[in-house]
């Protein structure tokens, strides 16, 4: 590894905000280098959140955020052209079921319009109704906006990284950044592990841990609160999925439990909002799981226990003031924060992209359009999408389409191989890249073949192999 | 082709072997790699004792059929999956999917849904905690470790008390891993009582009756559980302790795989799971017939043979033109989970298989329609773990009028 010509720009996470920005300045002639702690991308925050493109109505346009938001949802459609990713805009409902929170809905009505969230419109709940008949009939009234949608959001991280590694990005996992010092000229960046990059430029988009990144540079600090939302996953075949996003009317401190419709068929419900201390603690409690259920119960009356198939827990990184924190640190030179990026991160994270590259351009960095930039990536063909006839060509031309290791979300063998060529080489990278293992069974059946394919393409002995990294082995020997 | 069969475990090869038998032409087809199923996971004996009256392991009693589906001329394809099943006029479509045959389309004019069942995981149970690696279903870790000759861990312990589990706690023991504790929500174990005895009292591994897992814990791999009692039909947290494990797995259920059925539009039953059959197995989409454990899950390898044998005999039926005359509907009464079938051929006799709900010695088993007893039999046993089948003959229901419904009841 390269320490003595330093690269322009190293981005530390890659999440939604560090793999936003690494793409978007993979763009111009800089040399840029991706880092994260974990073994593969989107580990983090961004793989474990509501997976919504927010419709710009919830926040003032005082704050950033607000101000992203709107700016990110609107580059979603050219995103979706160049990359690919699982993306729909099937519109947002927030449902008010008393009174008083019809005040609310007007309020969030009229921050709407001032923010030009396009189509918005209050609903009576005759048209309530008419949108979701799923909805609970306590419905009064509500809010529509068309422009919010739902998104896969690790594949959209996966999709981001691998535009940028296409156009010149290094990516290095694994990469736990322990220091930085400033030499006057640029920084000396070391992991954990030893290895270490020189940059002229930092952007520390280290999410949750943000704060000991920017403690690692000696930078201010950043007094980050991890924000616990718990979700349930609901089987496709349940009866209570909705057509678009539903939101019951916020409170003070998150966006309230909402049902939603994920892109890929199945139902997720959640999430709650807890502020703890542990920034690993992802577990999932017996209490907040019981509220969803109760909250959810007001949106849609048919949301069942009986239909979930897992559930899981995802930390947001929260500031004191709710507002992203994304600037120069005002103690170190060269360094860029990205902090407090909680929700819309994911809807704001191509603005957030452009912000970062915007605040290089003032700081003097040279922006060259590079004219090799190449914003699509090789899309995979995935077995369910396709029809009879399509499969036919798809598994004449690679028969490995014809074997189907994941049988509740139909993904074969051929999928599977592409996420191990593309570097998901872990059974939760795996299952992110292809929805191997994340149907109802759970990995039931297709545990042991995605295997014996991780062992046979990578080489891999099969004690080797992990869940997600680190110590997460899946075996503990051979007979 | 006559008839296509999804599925070559136990209930597909027992279902095309008797359709070929009767004359007709059969095809069985398997997404894995060869016939037989989940049998071949099976290592253990305790199989055939009812079919052979030989104590078997689970590949030696498949190795019987597929050898008999071989010599019968019956055509298989393995490594292929069907996607879709539609009913076309006269024929069932099958839309398959192989790297050796690419999408094949199988007319047939009959399809035998034999998928089996898959087991019920972490998420339907919704456990608390964190979510590291080391969490497996029971059936994954047996094929795992009897198939693909991999230890999954050292220090287990195994939520719910169902068969495989404990059958894999003394494979596991065997293997040098410690099996720490059995742990079961209800008052009773929901496995077998021989298996109660040769898997966890011969090597002294406790079981935990009344007990529920609050919380899993690790942040890479499993690092321990909390269990608590039930007390009062509630949790007690005053009695909660920890165990200290590296891997847990689970033995919670198995739940009728029937997606593909559903393509078909075949009518689910929630209380097996399974679909709704007639006096002759088949579905509520004419020609389609299901067995096995994708009907409703059996304890026994043996009657889930016997049970597709008598299926295949009702295909070949249907395939010659021959329909019972007029059906009587069956349900459940006291004491009573489900039966199946849910209608009876009045005109020729019919097998019921029914699950109790009560545990009971000398139970009385009922059969009464319009106000009489059909049929009276007295069980030295019930227990909800252990299915029971009960024949009615066809002079047990004579003069029933076409209106009449049999409930089949235990006290």
């Amino acid at each position: 590894m390269r320490t003595n010509d330093p690269l322009d720009v190293l981005v530390i996470g890659a999440g939604v905000s560090g793999a936003s920005i690494a793409r978007k300045l993979s763009a111009y002639e800089l040399d840029v280098a991706l880092v994260d702690k974990e073994c593969d991308v989107s580990f983090g925050t961004s793989k474990s959140n509501s997976g919504i493109i927010h419709g710009g109505f919830h926040h003032s346009v005082r704050h950033l955020k607000a101000r992203l938001e709107i700016r990110g949802n609107a580059m979603f459609d050219q995103l979706h052209k160049e990359l690919g990713f699982p993306f729909r805009r099937c519109g947002i409902l927030v449902v008010a079921t008393h009174s008083d929170e019809m005040k609310v809905i007007g309020q969030l009505y009229a921050q709407g319009v001032e923010n030009g969230s396009v189509g918005i419109e209050m609903c009576s709940r005759e048209r309530m109704l008419e949108l979701e008949p799923k909805l609970s009939p306590d419905v009064l009234g509500g809010l529509h906006a068309p422009s919010g949608g739902i998104i896969e959001p690790y594949r959209f991280v996966f999709c981001l990284v691998e535009s940028a590694r296409r156009n010149g990005v290094q990516l290095h996992t694994d990469f736990k950044v322990a220091a930085g010092t400033f030499d006057g000229a640029s920084w000396l960046v070391r992991a954990e592990d030893g290895r270490s990059l020189r940059a002229r430029y930092v952007v520390n988009a280290a999410g949750l841990f943000a704060d000991e990144v920017s403690r690692a540079f000696q930078a201010e600090e950043i007094p980050l609160t991890p924000r616990k939302g718990e979700y349930f996953l609901l089987d496709r075949s349940t009866p209570a999925c909705p057509a678009r996003v539903l939101f019951p009317v916020p409170s003070h401190n998150s966006k309230g439990v909402l049902v939603i419709p994920t892109v890929e068929g199945t139902v997720l419900v959640g999430p709650t909002a807890k502020d703890i201390h542990d920034k690993t603690d992802l577990s999932t409690t017996a209490e907040e799981l019981e509220k969803i259920f109760d909250y959810a119960k007001r949106l849609v009356p048919r949301v069942s226990q009986g239909d979930v198939i897992t559930s899981f827990a995802g930390l947001r990184p929260v500031l004191k003031d709710e507002d992203f924190f994304i600037d120069f640190s005002s103690v170190v030179p060269q360094l860029i924060q990205v902090a407090g990026i909680q929700s819309p991160g994911l809807t704001a994270s191509p603005a957030v992209g452009e912000y970062v590259k915007d605040l290089l351009r003032k700081a003097g960095v040279a922006l060259t359009e590079k004219k090799t930039f190449d914003p699509f990536i090789e899309q995979v063909p995935r077995l369910r999408e396709a029809g009879p006839w399509e499969a036919e060509s798809l598994i004449q031309a690679d028969p490995r389409y014809g074997n189907v290791v994941c049988r509740c979300e139909k993904v074969s063998e051929a999928e599977i191989v592409a996420a191990i060529r593309k570097g998901h080489t872990t059974m939760d990278g795996i299952k992110y890249f292809t929805r191997a293992g994340m149907g109802r069974c759970q990995g039931g059946f297709c545990t042991s073949r995605i295997l014996k394919i991780l062992t046979r393409e990578t080489g891999m002995a099969p004690e080797r192999i992990t869940k997600k990294g680190r110590e997460s082995f899946l075996l503990r020997g051979r007979l | 082709m006559d008839a296509a069969v999804v599925g070559g475990g136990a209930a597909g090869m027992a279902a095309a072997l008797e359709i070929r038998k009767r004359g007709a032409r059969a095809c069985i087809i398997e997404r894995d790699d060869e016939l037989g199923g989940i049998l071949l996971q099976c290592i253990h004996n305790g199989f055939g004792l009812h079919e052979y009256k030989e104590d078997l392991t689970g590949p030696e009693y498949a190795e019987r059929a597929v050898r008999g589906v071989g010599e019968a001329g019956i055509a298989v394809f393995t490594r292929t999956t069907v996607g879709e099943i539609t009913a076309n006029g006269a024929a069932r479509e099958l839309t398959c999917y192989s790297a050796d045959h690419g999408v094949m389309r199988i007319f047939a004019r009959a399809a035998v849904l034999a998928m089996g069942c898959r087991e019920r995981n972490r998420g339907n149970l919704r456990i608390p905690g964190s979510r590291p690696a080391g969490v497996y279903t029971a059936g994954l870790v047996q094929r795992l470790v009897n198939m693909e000759g991999y230890i999954p861990g050292r220090d287990v312990v195994i939520i719910g008390s169902g068969d495989i589990g404990l059958i894999m706690a003394r494979r596991l023991q065997w293997l040098g891993c410690r099996v720490h504790a059995v742990v079961e929500i209800m008052p009773y174990p929901s496995g077998l009582t021989r298996n109660i005895v040769q898997c966890l009292n011969d090597f002294s591994i406790p079981l935990y009756l009344s007990h529920v897992v609050s919380r899993i814990h690790g942040v890479d791999r499993v690092e321990g559980l909390d269990v608590t009692p039930i007390r009062n039909g509630a949790p007690d947290p005053a009695g909660q302790f920890h165990i200290a494990c590296d891997t847990i797995l689970l033995s919670v259920g198995l739940i009728p795989e029937n997606e593909l059925s559903k393509t078909a539009g075949v009518l689910i039953t929630p209380e097996t799971n399974g679909p709704v059959v007639d006096a002759t197995m088949m579905t509520s989409v004419d020609g389609i017939f299901a067995t096995g454990n994708v009907l409703h899950v059996h304890d026994l390898v043996d009657n889930v043979s016997d049970e597709s044998r008598l299926t295949g005999g009702f295909v070949a039926d249907y395939l010659s033109g021959t329909r019972p005359a007029r059906q009587v509907r069956v349900k459940p009464g006291s004491n009573v989970r489900y039966v199946n079938p849910s209608r009876v051929d009045p005109g020729r006799g019919n097998r019921l298989y029914l699950r109790p709900l009560i545990v009971k010695n000398k139970a009385e088993l009922a059969v009464r329609a319009e106000n009489r007893q059909l049929r009276r039999v007295v069980l030295n046993h019930v227990q909800p773990s252990e299915m029971i089948s009960l024949t009615l003959r066809e002079r047990d229901m004579t003069d029933l009028s076409p209106d009449a419904v049999l409930e089949v009841s235990l006290s």
